[in-house]
């Protein structure tokens, strides 16, 4: 089962290798990893997608907790959440397709956010199925670009992870 | 007080309590050489491969409980390092290692002796540092100490390039008595509900047995365990690694377990309905085939690492806490419960335990005209008492040791069970003999072991730490060959040497005594002389039957109830001496 595994660690030089090394010594998959600083100046945050069984992932966060560099985490999985990923999609445009690929990204709700005479950038958030429902739809050949910021999340209410 | 990175280090050692390094010098860490010159509180081992000071450190650490201090230069000295750094991570061993690095300006530039000291260890540490700042040395030195020896200890890389260490450069100098990590934060007792529940399993049990592991020695638990399997009058089993914690020599031992341990402890093993796993991590040594371990029993497990919980074998009764204040919790509970024991159940259960001991599946050929490794760790127990350090190399006089050494205290068995490190046991008993000068120490290895770190011979000779090397010489990689004969039809592929050194030549080329035995009717007197030597290091190249067999023995894909057993006692005299 996939699951979406928020992580508050130490900003410390290497931290992101700590993790990074621990999925590859233990043969556990990564789907996809952000990490950037967060209000707070002395810790960073990461969220991991990965893929196991009930017992892979309890060790997953076992191991994870294990690292020293690691604060505090949350299987995202476990609690109501939000999930959001950032997509950029740079799409050839011939003339007779614009208008249909403009309604088709205001379906999406995207924005386009650069245009030439032959291309757009698409600019999408949503949880990772919709960004992979909106590449779908469009012509493959047409595709020249996509970048994804792989998945982040937040649980929904009061509580939160934080210090 | 200001100080010098240098000297920095050299004082946060001091004020760690460190009373040895063991250490290699080399361009990077020059500064902290001059250092180490400078003052006389804290020794410096030097040894002749840094490998060996990594084991030595380890040997230290295992015999005392405090942890290992090492120093290597950048580099190839750092990477030397690793194998022993790896031994230590995968024993759970305290050690803190300080590896000279480039200096930062030229860091990432591929300078003379470089490496990625931080990266190469990542796998094998608990914990590394790489100190940028001559005013963090101090603390990160700390806070090293504090993760490597708490919790589930390990090993601890502290890395420092040159320029941190430089004469020129004074600050301040403190060191913190005290140190706090918001990120880790070991867990000390058991969870109550989960204690409760334990207590349930441990006196509604029929057939119950206590399997303990080498989290009690490094936890201290030793009397606390003896107290509880006592209360209990339950089987108590123990790991390689567990040895010593409760007495071998206790009427409630069952032997170790695993690969080769007992026929009775594995049967217990299979048979249970309910295992008290103490500080033991279900290594496939241990278990055996996964899908066929322990078929009927429930288990609760107690240990420091909560990812040690459920990571091969799924438990009924996870409790995450220090095993010394968990069996306490246990201990209490046990006594101020309503019912008892079930006198009767564990009365039937001896009796199966008992029938399953009669086979006595270590007994060997005591008529054989070749020396029998067995019969040499018997005479070894006998001559000292049951009383000394033993450490190992690894492969079959390793288990030998384990099997024939019953070891009544802990602490006392040192030996490298998780990497399965060759070369371990010379430099480690280097270490066990400086922190226990008056003790006997006395290193079982073979002939093949031997030679991986043999250059450590030199060292002993220079910090005069006599020990005796009880060379179990069959000409063989043992252990390998032993599974060549059983998997793949006795083709002996590479594990015959041809050219062994003359040991006794090589003993007394470094300055010690040696002697060579091939009979076993002088076995006996050629111990007692060599640990008569108080003061001398001996080398005894004991020429044993060559194609002798560890058993009993689980083999790959087997569980504990199909073990290989030895066949006629009594018929092998065969005496293939070169």
């Amino acid at each position: 089962m996939r699951h979406i595994i928020a992580i508050l660690m130490e900003n410390e030089a290497g931290a992101l290798s700590r993790v990074a090394g621990l999925f590859s010594a233990r043969g556990y998959n990564i789907e996809s990893l952000t990490v950037a600083p967060t209000e707070d100046a002395s810790l960073s945050r990461m969220t991991l997608v990965t893929r196991g069984s009930e017992d892979v992932i309890e060790q997953i966060i076992k191991q994870l907790n294990k690292l020293i560099d690691v604060v505090k985490l949350i299987d995202l999985e476990e609690v109501v959440h939000i999930e959001r990923e950032l997509m950029l999609v740079k799409i050839k445009t011939a003339d007779k397709m614009r208008d249909e690929l403009r309604s088709v990204v205001d379906i999406f709700r995207g924005k386009i956010i650069d245009v030439t005479p032959a291309s757009y950038v698409i600019e999408m958030t949503g949880t990772s199925d919709k960004l992979d429902a909106f590449i779908a739809t469009v012509d493959k050949n047409s595709i020249i670009e996509v970048v994804r910021s792989g998945a982040t999340g937040i649980s929904r209410g009061e509580k939160g992870l934080h210090l | 007080m200001e100080l010098n990175g240098a000297q920095i280090v050299i004082q946060s050692l001091k004020d760690e309590g460190v009373e040895y390094i063991f250490g290699y010098p080399g361009g990077a860490v020059l500064h902290l050489y001059d250092a180490i010159f400078q003052q006389d509180d804290v020794k410096h081992i030097l040894v002749r491969h840094e490998q060996g000071a990594t084991h030595a450190a380890d040997g230290y650490a295992r015999s005392t409980g405090k942890p290992g201090v090492v120093l290597v230069t950048s580099g190839p000295g750092a990477t030397n390092a690793v194998t022993g750094i790896a031994t230590a991570y995968m024993d759970s061993i305290p050690m803190v290692v300080i590896s000279g690095q480039v200096p930062s300006s030229v860091i990432g530039s591929d300078a003379f002796q470089e490496v990625d000291m931080v990266g190469i260890t990542r796998p094998c540490v608990k914990h590394n540092f790489l100190v940028s700042d001559v005013t963090k040395i101090a603390e990160t030195i700390k806070k090293a100490f504090y993760v490597a020896t708490t919790g589930r200890p390990g090993p601890v890389v502290i890395d420092i390039p040159k320029d941190i260490t430089a004469p020129d450069v004074k600050v301040p100098y403190h060191y913190p008595k005290k140190v706090e990590m918001r990120s880790y934060q070991p867990a000390t007792t058991g969870n109550k509900a989960q204690i409760k529940k334990a207590i349930e399993l441990l006196l509604t049990a029929q057939r119950p047995v206590i399997y303990s592991g080498g989290g009690v020695v490094l936890g201290n638990g030793s009397q606390e365990l003896i107290e509880l399997a006592h209360l209990l009058g339950y089987p108590v089993t123990q790991t390689l690694m567990g040895l010593g914690a409760f007495p071998s020599t206790d009427k409630q031992f069952i032997g170790m377990l695993g690969m080769h341990g007992t026929y009775e402890a594995n049967m217990t093993m299979h048979e249970s309905d309910l295992i008290l796993a103490i500080g033991a991590r279900f290594d496939d040594r241990v278990t055996g085939k996964l899908d066929l371990f322990c078929p009927y029993a429930k288990i609760i497990h107690v240990d420091i690492d909560p990812a040690s919980i459920s990571k091969t074998v799924k438990v009924d009764v996870p409790i995450v806490g220090e095993v010394k204040l968990v069996i306490r919790q246990l201990f209490e509970g046990l006594k101020d419960a309503k019912y008892k024991i079930d006198k009767k159940a564990a009365e039937t259960w001896w009796q199966q335990i008992n029938q399953w001991r009669s086979i006595q599946c270590l007994e060997f050929d005591r008529q054989s005209i070749a020396i029998k490794p067995q019969y040499v760790i018997e005479q070894l127990y006998q001559v000292t008492r049951g009383d000394a350090f033993v450490t190992s190399d690894v492969g079959q006089h390793q288990m030998w040791a384990a099997q024939y050494y019953p070891f009544d205290k802990p602490r006392r068995w040192i030996n490298s069970g998780g990497l399965g490190t060759m070369g371990f046991g010379l430099p480690a008993a280097i270490g066990v003999k400086l922190a226990h000068p008056n003790a006997d120490v006395a290193c079982v290895t073979g002939d093949a072991s031997i030679q991986m770190c043999i250059q450590e011979l030199s060292t002993a000779l220079q910090y005069k730490t006599p020990i005796k090397i009880i060379n179990l010489n069959n000409s063989y990689m043992g252990m390998v060959r032993q599974w060549q004969e059983f998997s793949y039809e006795s083709r002996y592929s590479h594990s015959y040497m041809e050219t062994i050194p003359d040991f006794v030549k090589l003993a007394e080329a470094y300055g010690h005594v040696g002697i060579r035995i091939d009979k076993p009717e002088d076995v006996r007197a050629a111990l007692e002389q060599a640990f008569a030597m108080k003061d001398r290091t001996v080398f005894l190249d004991i020429l044993t039957d060559r194609t002798e067999n560890v058993y009993p023995m689980i083999e790959t894909g087997k569980s504990h109830h199909d073990m290989k057993l030895r066949v006629a006692i009594g018929t092998t005299t065969d005496r293939e001496l070169s």
